[in-house]
């Protein structure tokens, strides 16, 4: 029986979601010429940082670098709305370099608004999408909660927190998404009816307090970087050097953790009213309290919540216990003495799906043309969603274009990291990208998300031929000056040697080059350059790379034999129409957890706990038997 | 496509007389041109024709280890379709071993189980029909190294091995929770205190190594059953043969209350020796059940050690255990030669196939001569016994001296100043290779470790 639809119409794309994964999503595929309706529950609440007002950090920045690098918005926006940046790590090495911005969350989420609505073939419709269509394994389109339907090619999922949500602290459990906004209750049952499994994830925030209540003379001031470095390999750095706001520094104390303690059994944690998963990597203050019992103190960070707030965001100390706990807890805390809270912590628990019935594409198995991102998949940041809601995007427009989709992989970017390990890998928990999951993270540093990834945001058609001119030109100039360095010869007179004095090295016993002593702890090419009057002008990004090349050359060789190898089982494709059980010899834990992951490559199938060596040789063996089977002409020549 | 380069014993190690170490892959040739000494000093090995024969010594660095015969053949026609080398020595499983690992340290790895095969499938020399066969070869294997890998280490061993890589990893975890939450943990002065750890760890390789070496690490050994009559001197046999310098031992607790189990190395050879109780009618019920725990013992040993009083005239308990001699290997020895004997070699000769030997237990006599028979009976390939347990040690060596490796580019990297994030790759290096030995993958335990351990985030 067909109902009449209260109004009807047809587009390309439909993006559901207008968090982080969603604008991404929507920009893309709206860029590459599709026309995308993109849904959100409420204008008001496009690119919200309902939790942390930071973009950037450790991983998350390298993040960031690549979204840009491939044509995404995030790096450019938060350059447009930072109020404080800062580069962590910068005395380690440069593979955990990591770029950190303080937001301004309101004119952020303006900002990429005004992007949205300003970009052709995109349109913003308030709604909430409760039903997804289908016709056999293929999507159709989209119906909202009104009974309107949305005809469309391609649906991108980016529900974020959204699904069924719930607001828990203390006895107090409300059916909202984060900061009261509507959840969206009906989406999670039209998925289950295409036999899609979902999970239940949580996860939590902190209390927003009022500036004007808070002793700053009681904490350490944290300032921003002398020099700001923008995000975006586009943005002029000049035109980012401006004034920066302070963060603060402060601790809980004994008597705070006495206070959680003592209400331990009020929190719906502790006493089973939360069903959900939370994550380990941001545990909530009596978490913390309870795990690392013998911590006398745990930070806390003070941080802004924009320029034309009063509101402050208290890092570190997010919560779900009672109101009045809230209460005596942040006030124990020095410098928070009189403090007013203006928004509680609270933890909150929302659907998602299990992230292994996704393609590598980010497309679902089941169902042809429909993707996601974002928390919807499971894991949990902006960065990590914005990443994904790019990937999602450019794929469900090739798929559209009738163009190959990509895949990344885990040598190529930390977005290829993240989303193998979410199609690879069980999660129980909200997923967080860290630097320590990269296990070739000297090659994917945030310094050279341009020179890994720009190249194919061209190819796919997010970066203007300018920029990719620019890219060409980078290279080549970064090749020519390592060359020029290491074959330029020093003797030992006496200018060298006062140079590596001054700088606090040995002095030279016999001739070197430059790049030798590049090679130096002490010494850079910067450092260097009063010996080297033949140096040509380059860019900053360009001396950046030559640097980084001669000083760490050794193990970066390494690790690309490493990826040489990697890319070996990477290559080797598995059909999607192979069937496990015809596969002789292999183990039936390896049968079953093969079958359910249904890898794409040999190499993704390796790394699925459960396939050993042999079961990965074996299977190596039995697609070649099956190649050679299909030529048949060979198989006469083996006869 | 380039391929690294794999090494293994292709023989069964076995009663034979000659063994082959083979070698595929594109270093096939240039191993040999370091470690093969042709008789003609002047031919260089890598220039030489494929399937040509060639005849000179192995070497260890320095050490001559055998005259052998090198058979080269040139990708894409061998076995495997890649270069392949075969090194043609004598067969005996101590000196293959040598060989093999001399061939490991020059660049190549040892082989998968099921590895040349595998290839040669892939490279088109095996045909279609016999896929199954292959699939089949591969898995089963897998299956027995993993097996015989687990089994074989010392319950003692493997905790040794778990603790060690569990302090890998927290130091690990560590670097990794500071990079991760430079806010919240600080790295100050943590290259000093890793550099105090890492020399720990290096002794603790080193240990480990050692322990492999003398035979510590494994808890099979050719299980050689002492057999005799009561006060025939099996006792004072086995603790002569442990008392002895060279003799390593660990206790491994009786498996059953009479029979005694030891483990001994000799020569490079592991004996797992079992003292049994004496061999005679009784009509002691408890006694009656030693005797036949013994007699099931002899049933299933590679080696059997006869002892003889060479005092006593011999009987018919005698007869029964020469009767239990029957198709197997055995050393008779004719104890108590510091005595008046009334037992001689020759009747003994008489009676059996198996060598014969004076010694006396007491004194420490002919314990040389029974060491030479024993080498003689092994490196012949008299002793038959699982090709896996040689492999899999091989396999344990191969794997303790990749972390060695990767913990030395550790300390490298802090001697030259790196920053505190190189050390974490090389540190991961040795706990990947440490969890060979154990049968166990990476997985999430870097992570797990983070979370578990160090109190981050927001």
């Amino acid at each position: 029986m067909k109902t009449e639809a209260v109004y009807e119409e047809t587009c390309q794309v439909v993006v559901v979601g207008a968090g982080h994964a969603g604008c991404e999503a929507a920009l893309a595929c709206a860029r590459l010429g599709l026309d995308t309706i993109l849904f959100t529950m409420s204008i008001d609440s496009i690119a919200l940082m309902p939790c942390n007002p930071n973009i950037g950090g450790t991983s998350k920045g390298h993040l960031v670098r690549e979204i840009d690098a491939l044509g995404g918005e995030m790096g450019k926006n938060i350059d447009r709305t930072f109020i404080q940046s800062k580069m962590l790590n910068a005395s380690k090495g440069p593979a955990v370099h990591s770029l950190r911005a303080q937001a301004d969350k309101a004119a952020y989420s303006c900002s990429m608004r005004q992007v949205l609505e300003n970009t052709d073939h995109l349109a913003i419709v308030q709604g909430e999408v409760t039903e997804i269509l289908t016709e056999g394994r293929q999507v159709t389109g989209v119906k909202t909660y009104s009974g309107a339907l949305y005809s469309a090619r391609a649906v991108i999922l980016c529900t974020g927190t959204y699904l069924r949500a719930r607001c828990i602290y203390g006895s107090v459990s409300n059916a909202t998404g984060p900061n009261g906004l509507q959840a969206a209750n009906h989406l999670t049952d039209s998925l289950k009816a295409l036999g899609i499994s979902m999970y239940r994830f949580k996860t939590g925030t902190p209390a927003r307090i009022d500036r004007r209540s808070i002793d700053f003379s009681k904490m350490e001031e944290q300032l921003g970087d002398e020099r700001v470095i923008p995000f975006s390999f586009t943005t002029d750095p000049e035109s980012v050097q401006k004034e920066q706001v302070s963060c603060w520094l402060t601790y809980t104390n004994e008597r705070t953790h006495e206070i959680i303690r003592k209400n331990l059994d009020r929190s719906p944690l502790y006493s089973g009213v939360i069903e959900g998963t939370g994550p380990r990597y941001c545990p909530s203050i009596e978490d913390k309290v309870v795990r690392f019992a013998d911590k006398s103190r745990h930070q806390v960070f003070i941080e802004p919540e924009g320029l034309s707030t009063n509101e402050m965001y208290v890092g570190g100390m997010s919560s779900s216990l009672p109101e009045d706990v809230q209460h005596q807890m942040y006030s124990s805390v020095a410098g928070l003495e009189h403090v007013r809270i203006v928004r509680n912590a609270y933890a909150i628990e929302y659907d998602c799906i299990d992230p292994r019935q996704l393609l590598p594409t980010l497309e679902l198995r089941k169902i042809s043309g429909l993707f996601s991102g974002g928390q919807f998949n499971g894991s949990s940041g902006y960065e990590e969603a914005a990443a994904q809601g790019l990937l999602a995007g450019i794929n469900a427009a090739m798929k559209l274009l009738g163009k190959e989709q990509i895949i990344l992989d885990r040598s190529q970017a930390y977005l290829g990291v993240l989303v193998d390990d979410l199609v690879t890998k069980e999660n129980r928990e909200p997923y967080r990208m860290m630097t320590s999951r990269a296990e070739y993270r000297l090659l994917l540093r945030q310094d050279n998300a341009d020179l890994r990834l720009t190249k194919l945001g061209y190819q796919v058609g997010l970066i203007s031929e300018e920029r990719y001119q620019e890219l060409l030109k980078k290279e080549r100039q970064i090749a020519e000056e390592i060359k020029r360095v290491e074959h330029m010869n020093l003797g030992t007179s006496s200018q060298v040697q006062e140079v590596l004095i001054q700088a606090g090295s040995t002095p030279l016993t016999s001739g070197s080059t430059l790049a030798e002593l590049i090679r130096r702890p002490e010494l850079s090419y910067e450092l260097l350059a009063p010996l080297d009057p033949e140096r040509p002008v380059l860019a900053r990004g360009v001396a950046e790379q030559v640097n980084i090349h001669i000083k760490y050359e050794g193990y970066i060789r390494r690790q690309e034999k490493q990826v040489e190898q990697f890319k070996k089982l990477e290559q080797k494709r598995i059909p999607a129409d192979l069937s496990y059980e015809e596969v002789p010899s292999l183990r039936t834990e390896a049968r079953q957890k093969l079958e359910l992951y249904r890898p794409v490559s040999i190499g993704q199938a390796s790394r699925i706990s459960g396939v050993s060596p042999a079961d990965v040789s074996v299977l190596l063996v039995y697609l070649e038997s099956r190649r050679r089977g299909v030529t048949g002409k060979e198989l006469g020549e083996a006869q | 496509m380039k391929q690294d380069t794999i090494a293994a014993i292709a023989t069964p190690m076995m009663s034979s007389g000659i063994g082959i170490v083979r070698i595929s892959g594109e270093a096939a040739f240039s191993i040999i041109e370091e470690i093969f000494r042709p008789k003609n000093s002047e031919k260089q090995m890598t220039v030489q024709p494929s399937y040509s024969i060639h005849y000179g010594t192995i070497y260890d660095g320095n050490e001559m280890l055998d005259e052998v015969l090198v058979l080269l053949m040139r990708g894409p026609h061998s076995y495997t379709a890649e270069d392949v080398a075969e090194i043609d020595c004598h067969g005996g499983v101590f000196l293959l071993r040598r060989i093999l690992e001399t061939v490991l340290k020059n660049g190549a790895r040892i082989a998968e189980p099921g590895e040349f095969t595998k290839r040669a499938f892939l490279n088109g020399r095996i045909d279609l029909s016999q896929a199954e066969a292959v699939m089949d070869v591969i898995q089963a294997k897998n299956q027995m190294a993993l097996k015989t890998s687990v089994s074989q280490l010392k319950g003692s061993l493997s905790s040794k091995v778990k603790d060690f890589r569990e302090k890998i990893l927290y130091e690990t975890a560590f670097l990794e929770a500071a990079l991760d939450d430079p806010e919240h943990m600080s790295l100050d002065g943590y290259g000093e205190r890793l550099f105090k750890v890492l020399e720990e760890f290096l002794k603790e390789t080193k240990d480990l190594l050692s322990a492999f070496e003398n035979g510590r690490m494994v808890k099979e050994g050719i299980k050689t059953v002492i057999l005799g009559k009561p006060n025939a001197g099996k006792s004072s046999l086995l603790n002569a043969l442990l008392g002895e310098e060279r003799a390593i031992v660990t206790d491994i607790a009786g498996t059953t209350r009479d029979v005694l189990e030891e483990q001994l190395s000799l020569s490079g050879i592991y004996l797992k020796l079992l003292d049994t109780a004496g061999i005679r009618k009784t009509e002691d019920l408890v006694e009656q059940i030693g005797v036949s725990r013994a007699k099931e013992q002899a049933e299933t040993a590679d080696l059997i050690l006869y002892v003889v009083d060479g005092s006593c005239r011999l009987d018919e308990s005698d007869e029964e255990i020469l009767k239990l001699l029957e198709g197997k290997k055995a050393i008779v020895l004719l104890n108590k030669s510091d005595l008046e004997t009334i037992v001689t070699e020759e009747e003994l000769k008489s009676q059996t196939f198996h060598p014969v030997i004076a010694i006396s237990a007491k004194e420490r006599e002919g314990f040389q001569k029974l060491e030479e028979k024993l080498c003689e009976l092994f490196f012949q390939g008299g002793i038959s016994f699982d090709e896996e347990l040689i492999l899999t040690n091989v396999r344990h060596k191969e794997a303790l001296e990749d972390a060695e490796k990767s913990l030395l580019l550790v300390r490298d990297s802090i001697l030259a100043g790196m920053p505190e994030d190189f050390y974490t790759i090389d540190l991961m290096g040795a706990y990947t290779s440490l969890g060979r030995i154990l049968g166990e993958d990476l997985g999430e335990d870097l992570v797990e470790e983070i979370f578990g351990k160090f109190c981050t985030g927001k």
